[in-house]
């Protein structure tokens, strides 16, 4: 099919004015929120409904012409980079609250819902835990395909852990529902964060919970994150689980500070904030003890948040870290790696010695109680070579946590970005094995071609499955 | 030995400590049986990450009696599991495969939620590992799930990673009855709805009354249970209670998942259709057990019963046959699957790990 016969066909089914093609208009979607990577697709199609999506879809599939989802457009790992010669579906439009159930705990969106939205379409009893920093425009359709995280997944856990159910199209254009308690394979597990491999969700069901009764905030200031991380460790191991336990390091401290004047303190050399939460007595009976285990592990200062107000710029500091970061240097390149907690000492110390060894600024703000890190590695264009440093730096940090028996990716997606990285946690018999449950998904390799495996892979032939001969059906013979 | 049974067109019937070896369709014969038993090791128990590595056939009793001594647990409870009892002969590998589950599921999730890794032996013989041993991890494609709960149609479990949680310091259990399906549910349902973050919260019912058992765990769990049962009472239940001697209630409601005689039928549905899911089990005279915020309830009737309860559930919920005898294996099918695209996708994904049909042949949804 000639390119200006694919645009008509995706016009007709969208409607002219949301078919791009435009190389202006093209352009706007040619990197997601990893801008290091660019690149223009054949056309834009912005479908307003599942069954445009799945007839945008079918049109893909009969053309063999790739396509790939993209939602807010806000993910760190490339993993809605579009492909060359290939359409970019956004999701964009579909923005619709299908359903709120609350007796059943259960809201159904589209994918271009946010995820903040969700959470205010079942406040003031609700709400839907995940929170990556990004919330207030990310959307849940992206969420799903990168299995996103946040600050409160070391007690609450992840997307996966809150889908019940999926409307998909799968790269045939064939539409599939899959619940989480219906009978067969679990491919409602297998879709959330697939990374668009698999299809395109186009309606999410979630859990949501009620909100919990009780919120305790803190923030401690430490010499260094070494007695942070202390803290964390004694935390832990007393069986308490905060709802969030998140880290600063000095460097990361100052840009956010310079960005929020909250009152974070310039002269430690790590930050810790702890929140608890849930029935009153269990956490007015933990956060006493909390704030005792900070003061052990050597916490100089340990600031409680007094209001809802004090709380909220706490955490308007934490989240407006990355964003901070310009204040401190032009760029940065930002990793996503995962470490055992017990290890968080010794990588960070390890970070540090790679950093001074590259000549780099390394700020290291990360989810302590699960071990995801979020080493900013900064850097500027202007000077040559750095940015190519700040990679290889970026690289060495990533495999630093896989050596420790981490992963290169707690919450951001492989994409295209950390590809390169899957040899260094999975073995050849392991990508092949995940080759097979994209072949069966997608023999076409239609669905966003180029992310997750970190070589371009075929689908053989299915050998067809056994089926017995009508003579052993009919118990005449036997299969030896 | 799979590469061997796949070359020579062998067929092989997995087995961990075979609790559940009647669940699913009737088995074809295989020639080979493959036992976990031997592969029972606590490979790793990593206190300070909360972690751990289980080689398939360690036996979940066990592993929790290891990681009780560090005031730890893995927070599934399925039945035939329970540390300290005769009969806990679940394995991991074994649970993990039929995905299934106990009480705890209502906070911590079933199988799926709380495996991170997974190795696994493909039909063909070809060791593959997926996940990692760290608690949030999303590199590469997520098989643990795509393995849980698939009956060993796509291959072997070898070993699971595991996410651990700290036990509770203590537990105590609000409770409450009723004769009426309707107050019964909504008590639940008022239960699951309030922010008291409760550890387990059940339904029961038989021969025409019903109760709600909510437990709390942690450090104050019998102010929080009194809580619990005011809102049972003020919600229309009866005989409301809290105790803190509560292991043999939760042990009763797992025993009350599994059936030696009679036939099982684990029903889900939206939590909203509890009431009606407990008047089709009174209809014919069965007895429930089931997680009330998941809508997750486990039926038990006479095997002459389960068709007419199957019939008589209400529209969306879906029904689906655990313990039975044979006889009625054959009768009905036990997954109770319709044909479509999803079950297309999945015979698509059983050619690609197993192609050749290895593993515990025909036992699994659509004849797979």
């Amino acid at each position: 099919m000639p390119a200006s016969a694919l645009v008509s066909r995706l016009e007709a089914i969208c409607g002219d004015e949301y078919v791009l093609t435009h190389p202006h208009a093209l352009a706007t979607y040619g990197s997601d929120g990893l801008t290091q990577y660019h690149q223009t697709p054949l056309a834009v199609a912005r479908p307003g409904t599942a069954e445009q999506v799945q007839a945008v879809v079918r049109v893909c599939f009969e053309a063999r012409v790739p396509f790939v989802a993209r939602g807010a457009g806000t993910g760190l790992s490339g993993g809605a980079l579009p492909v060359a010669e290939g359409v970019l579906i956004a999701l964009s439009r579909l923005r619709r609250i299908l359903s709120v159930d609350l007796d059943d705990g259960a809201v159904v969106v589209e994918p271009g819902v946010t995820n903040t939205a969700i959470s205010r379409a079942v406040s003031p009893t609700h709400f839907y835990p995940p929170d990556p920093s990004s919330q207030i425009v990310c959307s849940i359709g992206g969420n799903v395909a990168e299995n996103s995280g946040g600050a409160h997944c070391f007690k609450y856990g992840f997307t996966t852990n809150y889908v019940t159910g999926l409307e998909v199209v799968l790269s045939d254009g064939t539409v599939v529902e899959l619940g989480r308690d219906d009978p067969g394979y679990d491919l409602l597990g297998a879709f959330v964060g697939s990374e668009g491999t698999l299809g395109v969700a186009t309606r999410i069901r979630l859990r949501v919970i009620p909100v919990p009764e009780s919120v305790r905030t803190l923030v401690a200031f430490f010499e260094d994150t070494s007695a942070a991380a202390d803290a964390v460790t004694a935390i832990v191991s007393a069986g308490i689980v905060p709802g969030a336990i998140e880290m600063m390091d000095r460097l990361s401290i100052k840009a956010a500070e310079a960005a929020t004047h909250a009152g974070y303190r310039l002269d430690a050399g790590a930050a810790l904030i702890v929140e608890l939460d849930g029935p009153r007595e269990e956490c007015t009976a933990r956060f006493d003890h909390v704030m005792t285990l900070c003061t052990e592990a050597g916490a100089r200062d340990v600031r409680v948040a007094q209001s809802e107000d004090e709380r909220a710029l706490i955490w308007k500091t934490r989240k407006a870290a990355f964003a901070a970061m310009g204040r401190i240097a032009p760029a940065y390149y930002v990793q996503d790696g995962v470490i055992p907690r017990t290890r968080l000492s010794e990588v960070l110390g390890k970070i540090d010695e790679l950093a001074t060894a590259y000549g780099l600024q390394v700020a290291n703000v990360f989810h302590a109680g699960d071990g995801n890190l979020h080493p900013l590695v900064c850097y500027d264009s202007a000077c040559e070579g750095e940015p190519e440093r700040a990679e290889e730096l970026a690289g060495l940090i990533v495999k630093a946590c896989v050596e420790a028996g981490g992963s290169i990716t707690g919450e951001h997606g492989v994409g295209v970005d950390k590809k390169r990285y899957m040899p260094d946690m999975f073995s050849e018999p392991d990508l092949e094995a995940f080759q097979r449950l994209r072949c069966a998904f997608d023999p076409h390799g239609l669905a966003n071609p180029g992310k997750v495996m970190p070589t371009p892979r075929l689908c053989g032939e299915v050998p067809g499955p056994y089926r017995a001969h009508p003579l052993e059906r009919a118990g005449v013979a036997e299969r030896f | 030995m799979l590469a061997r049974a796949s070359a020579e067109g062998q067929t092989i019937r997995l087995r961990g400590g075979g609790t559940k070896l009647d669940w699913g369709a009737n088995r074809a014969e295989s020639r080979i049986e493959l036992c976990t038993g031997r592969m029972s090791r606590i490979v790793e128990h990593n206190a300070g990450d909360l972690t751990a590595v289980l080689e398939a056939g360690a036996r979940l009793a066990d592993a929790q009696e290891r990681f009780a001594s560090a005031g730890q647990m893995l927070a599934l409870d399925p039945p035939l599991a329970a540390a300290g009892s005769s009969d806990a002969a679940a394995t991991i590998g074994g649970i993990v495969a039929s995905g299934d589950s106990g009480p705890l599921r209502h906070r911590y999730g079933a199988p799926r939620d709380l495996v991170l890794g997974v190795t696994v032996a493909l039909g063909d013989g070809t060791i593959a590992q997926s996940g990692g041993k760290v608690i949030k991890n999303v590199a590469g494609y997520d098989l643990a799930k795509l393995f849980s709960g698939s009956f060993g149609t796509l291959g072997l479990i070898l070993s699971v990673n595991v996410r651990l949680h700290p036990k509770p310091a203590g537990t105590a259990t609000a409770l409450g009855s009723g004769a009426e399906p309707g107050t019964v549910a909504a008590a639940a349902l008022a239960l699951a709805a309030a922010p008291l973050e409760l550890d387990a919260l059940d339904i029961a019912w038989r021969a025409g009354r019903g109760g709600v058992l909510a437990r709390c765990g942690g450090a104050n769990p019998v102010e929080r249970s009194r809580r619990a049962a005011e809102m049972l009472g003020a919600a229309g239940l009866e005989d409301v209670d809290v105790t803190d001697e509560d292991e043999a209630l939760w042990e009763r409601q797992r025993a009350g998942q599994r059936s030696r005689e009679g036939a099982v039928v684990r029903v889900s549905a939206r939590p909203s259709m509890l009431a009606d899911v407990l008047r089709a089990a009174e209809l014919c005279g069965g007895a429930v057990v089931g997680r009330a915020a998941l809508g997750v309830s486990y039926v038990e009737v006479e095997p002459a019963e389960a068709e007419r309860l199957l019939a008589a559930l209400p529209a969306g919920a879906h029904g689906m046959l655990q313990d039975a005898p044979p006889e009625l294996r054959s009768a009905i099918d036990p997954w109770g699957v319709q044909e479509g695209p999803a079950l297309e996708l999945m015979r698509q994904v059983k050619s690609r790990f197993d192609p050749t049909g290895v593993c515990n042949p025909r036992v699994f949804v659509g004849g797979i």
